[in-house]
This record gives structure tokens, C-alpha cells and sequence, in this order.
């Protein structure tokens, strides 16, 4: 269920991805990072209630307790991604300021009957 | 002098970083100190960097535990002599870079000094760590100064890049978390040396989830290095980047490269698939850009496209494998990256000299004055660029050729390379008399009384922008006579890399043995 969930997080983030207006881009990306998310804390081997804090007399191993590393992989890259996100959004607008148009490409496409 | 010895591979991290915040402090309100501070604290890493140099030219690996936490658990710093190596050469590009913007850039972009102790903060980091998450993070460090310093105070045309060099490198971040998720999922570590030492012990189930994760990660390297099907986000951002930014962006690429060498080792445990893969999208790249070249428009282009097949030459050299190939490589490294950077800087030059109505163009237009300076600045960065004797691009060149001949691949690396040598030559040469030989009518007054790009600097007065060119081609220069001693020091680092037995021992002694 996981895994399917990443995979269509991911479909869904790269067809955004891949269209031409910048909003879709941005939202592609943030689709993908929550992908990329779930993907390094499934790595971690999902569990239920099972914690990463260390009891008296319970043995530190994985099988007791849940791998605390990818979960801290996920908080780091979820800063990261917000701030590149924040970024992004900046530079968005200031291309939608400087050109006028929300296009990645910065121009609009040529109308189909203006096409020589 | 024990105790700055042992704190040594974190210092190159920490300087730039206090110097960035210093400097933020006092961009606007006092920007001469702040100038300054920001040349003394690039030559402070320089000094940093030899010292790095000196320590491990006998081939002893500093490591550096972060909080003393033992190593693979803890984040280790690793300096051995390519990443001594690598942070040489940033430095001095960093220098030039700081003197090409003392004309007029850092009095129109006042964060420029901060963002540039960042981003070299940023660049050592990934030259210096030993741990693949941390890679991650100090490419976001060194990427979000790379976006601040290509947008600041830049017109449309850079705006415009920049939405495609962020979005670019954000799905390469992306990728990046899958791949070194995917590789701690199945070998349990982070620690580069770790992962080095565990992959080829990988259970025959994990197997291919490992070389699917080598892969995606060097799928990511190339993203970075600009490889073939990957790179085309190059020539548009590096072209419209301020000449002292697209310089000091010469060495981004070279981060790429460096990260696909540091794991190469993880290539060696799987039969062929990954080098190969390396090998044929180094050469595609190679053959790619020099085609490019032949059909670049300006001399920015054509020096965007040179960066691109240095890129491709080098990764080819990775794919090709081996601690000979690898010795190359690295000789051939610090070579284009002073080329590239002083390229860059002329080409600024020659647009600045010639106005905004034929900028850098290669067309008949106004001869940028003065020429005769100007056209040995040229020459003289090209000439290395492209491989001509005497100067360091000659050397490198046939040092590489000489390595690969009797690996299997040889005969098309010695194809694609002598056929894309010949092609950048053409270009090259074209650009040259075109520019500095075919002088229009065009009156060079009138020409000059347009407006230029933003913050166009007449000659007279770009004094940073030469001292910068001549520190860069002095470097290459100084290539040719110490040669045999630089070589070496490539040859021994490219052995360290290819047989990984002392770095990993290094990197994971137990925390009592280093003070």
C-alpha cells in the first residue's frame, strides 16, 4: 500500500513536473519531495507502535525498537526541500514579474496559426 | 599546533561559514571592510587548503569525527589528497572570482562577498565529507548559493535561467534522497567509507536494489557534471550568469565529477553495467559539445559548451575505470577548471570592450579594445582549453591518452577525444579572428555609447576582471612546469581512490586512535 502510494505520488509528481506553467512545476515538485519522504522512512522498515526511545532492560536492537536514522533523514529533507521550495516560488514570481507570462519558458508559445 | 593539525579538515568548512555571516553583517553598512574581509578570508582558506595539501601528500587520510561520535555512526570529514586537491583549486578560482567582481558586481549585488563565502563553504563541505547524506546536504548549501548568486541583482535573461537551473536541480535533489535512501535501505550505513566496504558483501537479494541505487546516484552526478542527456540546463544558466558568477561556476561541474569518482568504487563491485553507462555518456557529452561548439553564437555559448566536454572527458575517464584513468582525470581537472574560469572572464572582457550592439557575438563588429591584450588573454585560455602545446591542455590531453590506450574502450575515448580536440580548435580559432580580426565599420564610440548588459565595465576600469583572468591563467600556466610533481600527486590520489582500503580504514578507525 506504501509503496503504491509513493509510486503514484511520484507518477503524478513528474507529469506535473513536465508541464509548462510554473505553478504545475512547483506543485510537481512538492508532490515528488513528499514521495522522496515517504520513501527514505519506508526504508527504515515500517512498524506499528514501536519507538526509538531506549527502555530498561529491552535489548538495542532493531527488532525492538524503529531505526531512529531515516526518520531524522526525513526532518532534514523536508527543511530542505521547504526552503529550495520557498526559492522557487520566489524566483516564479519574479519571472512572472519580469516577463509577464507563467510560462517556464518565460515567453508564450506561438499561437497554432501563427506557426510559419 | 597538534590541535590545529587535528581540527585542519573541518577548518575549510567553518572559516567561509563565520566569514558569510560576518559579512552579511557588514555588506551594506561598511562594504570597503567588507570587501576586504572577504579577500582575506578566501586567502585564509587557500592557506587552509595547502596546508590540507601538505599534510596528505605522504599519503596519510585525515578524518575528522563531527561531536567525536564514532564513525559510521557519527558524520565523519575525510581529507585525503583528492579532496586537498580539489579545495586548492576552488580556492584560487574563488580569489579570482572575488577580484573579477571587485569592478562593479560587488558594488551592485552587496550580498555578493556573504554569498560567495557560503557557497565556498558549501564546496568544501562536499569535497570534505565522508558521509553520502551529508553530500546531500552540503549540494543543497552550495546549490541555494549558487541560485542566490546567479539571480542577484541580474536581469531577465538570468531570471529566466534561473527557473530552469532551480527546477533542475530540485528534481536532482529528489533523486538524490531516493538513491541514498534506497542504498542505506539495503547496505544499513551512510558513511561513504562504509559503503565502500559493505556493497560487494551485499546479500544476493539486496544486490540489485544496490546497483539500481549506484545508478540513480550517479544518474544524479550527472545532472551535476552535465552530462549528456542530463545537461542541458548549462549553456542557458551559465550564459546568462555575470562573468566573475559563470567563473566560479566552473567548479560546479567539477563537483559532480568529483562525487562520481569518490563512489566509484561502488561501480567496481558490479560486472559493467554502471562504468559503461559512465564511459558512453562521458563520450556522448564530449561529441555532443563539440558540435555544440562549432554552432555557438557567442562566446559565452562556446565557453558553456567547452565546460560540457570537459565534464564529458572527465566522466568518460571515470567510466573507463582504473587508478591510471583516474590519475588522469584528475591531472586533467585543475587544468580545465582555470581555463574555463579565465575563458569566462575574457569573454566578459571582450563584451564589455566591444559595447552592447555586438556584446561577445562572434561576428564582424567593433574590435574590443585594447586587442593585442585582449587577444592573448583569448589565446592564451583557449589554447589551454583546447590542447595545444605548450601550454597545460597539451599535457593533460596526452597524459589522458596515453593512460586510456590499452584500456578496453580505448580506441573510442582516443576518437571522440582527438575528434572533439579538432572541433573545439575550429571553433575556437573561428571565434578569435572573427572577433579580433574582422573589424567592422561599426565606430567604436558609438558602439560604446549603447547601453551594455547590466553593469557593463569599460576596460579602463576593469582592473579586478583582469587580475582575476591573470591569476587563473597564471595558475594553468604554472601547470606546465610543475607538471611531473602535479601528476604524481593525480597519479597517488587516483590510486587512493581506486584501491579504498585506507580510506576506509581511516575513515573507520575506532575513536580512541585519533586525538
Amino acid at each position: 500500500m506504501l509503496a503504491a502510494g509513493i509510486g503514484l505520488l511520484t507518477a503524478a509528481g513528474v507529469w506535473l513536473l513536465l508541464r509548462p506553467r510554473t505553478f504545475d512545476t512547483v506543485l510537481g515538485l512538492t508532490l515528488l519531495s513528499y514521495a522522496a519522504n515517504l520513501f527514505i522512512f519506508a526504508m527504515g522498515r515500517v512498524a506499528i507502535a514501536r519507538v526509538p526511545l531506549i527502555r530498561e532492560g529491552v535489548p538495542a536492537t532493531l527488532e525492538h525498537y524503529t531505526d531512529p536514522l531515516p526518520q531524522a533523514l526525513v526532518l532534514t529533507a523536508i527543511v530542505i526541500s521547504f526552503a529550495m521550495t520557498a526559492v522557487l516560488l520566489i524566483i516564479a514570481l519574479r519571472v512572472r514579474a519580469e516577463t509577464g507570462s507563467d510560462h517556464v519558458d518565460g515567453v508564450e508559445p506561438p499561437a497554432d496559426g501563427e506557426r510559419g | 599546533m597538534d590541535a590545529l593539525h587535528a581540527q585542519l579538515p573541518v577548518l575549510p568548512i567553518v572559516l567561509p561559514l563565520l566569514a558569510g555571516a560576518l559579512l552579511t553583517l557588514a555588506d551594506r553598512r561598511a562594504p570597503a571592510v567588507a570587501q576586504a574581509l572577504g579577500v582575506a578570508a578566501s586567502a585564509l582558506t587557500l592557506l587552509l587548503a595547502a596546508a590540507l595539501v601538505a599534510a596528505t601528500a605522504d599519503g596519510t587520510i585525515l578524518a575528522y569525527r563531527l561531536g567525536n561520535w564514532p564513525a559510521p555512526f557519527g558524520i565523519a570529514l575525510a581529507a585525503d589528497r583528492l579532496a586537498a586537491g580539489m579545495l586548492v583549486v576552488t580556492a584560487l578560482v574563488a580569489i579570482a572570482c572575488q577580484l573579477a567582481a571587485s569592478d562593479g558586481l560587488a558594488r551592485r549585488a552587496p550580498h555578493f562577498g556573504a554569498l560567495l563565502q557560503l557557497q565556498l563553504a558549501g564546496l568544501n563541505g562536499a569535497f570534505l565529507t565522508a558521509d553520502l547524506f551529508n553530500l546531500f546536504v552540503f549540494y543543497e548549501v552550495l546549490l541555494i548559493a549558487s541560485y542566490a548568486l546567479l539571480l542577484h541583482a541580474a536581469g531577465p535573461t538570468a531570471v529566466r535561467a534561473g527557473l530552469h537551473y532551480v527546477v533542475v536541480n530540485l528534481l536532482g535533489s529528489t533523486l538524490f534522497l531516493f538513491a541514498v535512501s534506497l542504498l542505506y535501505g539495503a547496505l544499513g550505513t551512510l558513511n561513504m567509507a562504509d559503503l565502500i566496504a559493505r556493497a560487494p558483501a551485499a546479500s544476493v537479494a539486496d544486490r540489485p536494489l544496490v546497483e539500481a541505487a549506484t545508478l540513480l546516484l550517479f544518474v544524479v552526478f550527472g545532472i551535476k557534471a552535465a552530462a549528456l542527456p542530463l545537461g542541458f540546463w548549462l549553456p542557458g544558466t551559465y550564459s546568462a550568469a555575470a562573468p566573475p558568477v559563470a567563473a566560479l561556476f566552473a567548479i560546479m561541474t567539477k563537483v559532480g565529477v568529483y562525487s562520481a569518482v569518490r563512489m566509484s568504487p561502488l561501480l567496481s563491485g558490479e560486472p559493467t553495467t554502471g562504468s559503461a553507462l559512465l564511459l558512453v555518456a562521458g563520450l556522448a557529452t564530449l561529441a555532443f559539445a563539440a558540435v555544440a561548439a562549432l554552432a555557438a553564437r557567442d562566446l559565452r555559448a562556446l565557453a558553456c559548451w567547452l565546460v560540457v566536454a570537459s565534464a564529458g572527458t572527465l566522466l568518460a575517464l571515470v567510466g573507463s575505470g582504473g587508478g591510471a584513468a583516474i590519475g588522469a582525470a584528475l591531472f586533467y581537472l585543475p587544468h580545465t577548471t582555470f581555463a574555463s574560469a579565465a575563458l569566462f572572464l575574457v569573454a566578459g572582457l571582450v563584451a564589455d570592450a566591444r559595447g552592447a550592439a555586438s556584446a561577445d557575438r562572434i561576428e564582424a563588429g567593433p574590435a574590443p579594445r585594447p586587442v593585442a591584450l585582449l587577444g592573448v588573454l583569448y589565446a592564451l585560455a583557449m589554447m589551454s582549453l583546447v590542447g595545444l602545446p605548450p601550454l597545460s591542455g597539451f599535457i593533460a590531453k596526452l597524459l589522458l591518452l596515453e593512460r586510456v590506450a590499452g584500456a578496453p574502450a580505448g580506441a573510442a575515448i582516443w576518437i571522440t577525444v582527438l575528434a572533439a580536440g579538432l572541433a573545439t580548435l575550429v571553433a575556437g580559432s573561428r571565434a578569435a579572428s572573427t572577433i579580433f580580426w574582422k573589424a567592422g565599420e561599426t565606430s567604436t564610440a558609438a558602439a560604446a555609447g549603447a547601453p551594455g548588459r547590466p553593469g557593463a565595465v569599460p576596460f579602463a576600469a576593469a582592473r579586478g576582471t583582469l587580475a582575476g583572468t591573470l591569476l587563473l591563467i597564471a595558475c594553468g600556466l604554472a601547470i606546465v612546469p610543475l607538471a611531473a610533481p602535479l601528476l604524481g600527486f593525480a597519479e597517488s590520489a587516483g590510486a587512493q581512490v581506486a584501491g579504498p582500503r585506507a580510506y576506509v580504514e581511516a575513515v573507520l578507525a575506532p575513536a580512541g586512535a585519533v586525538p
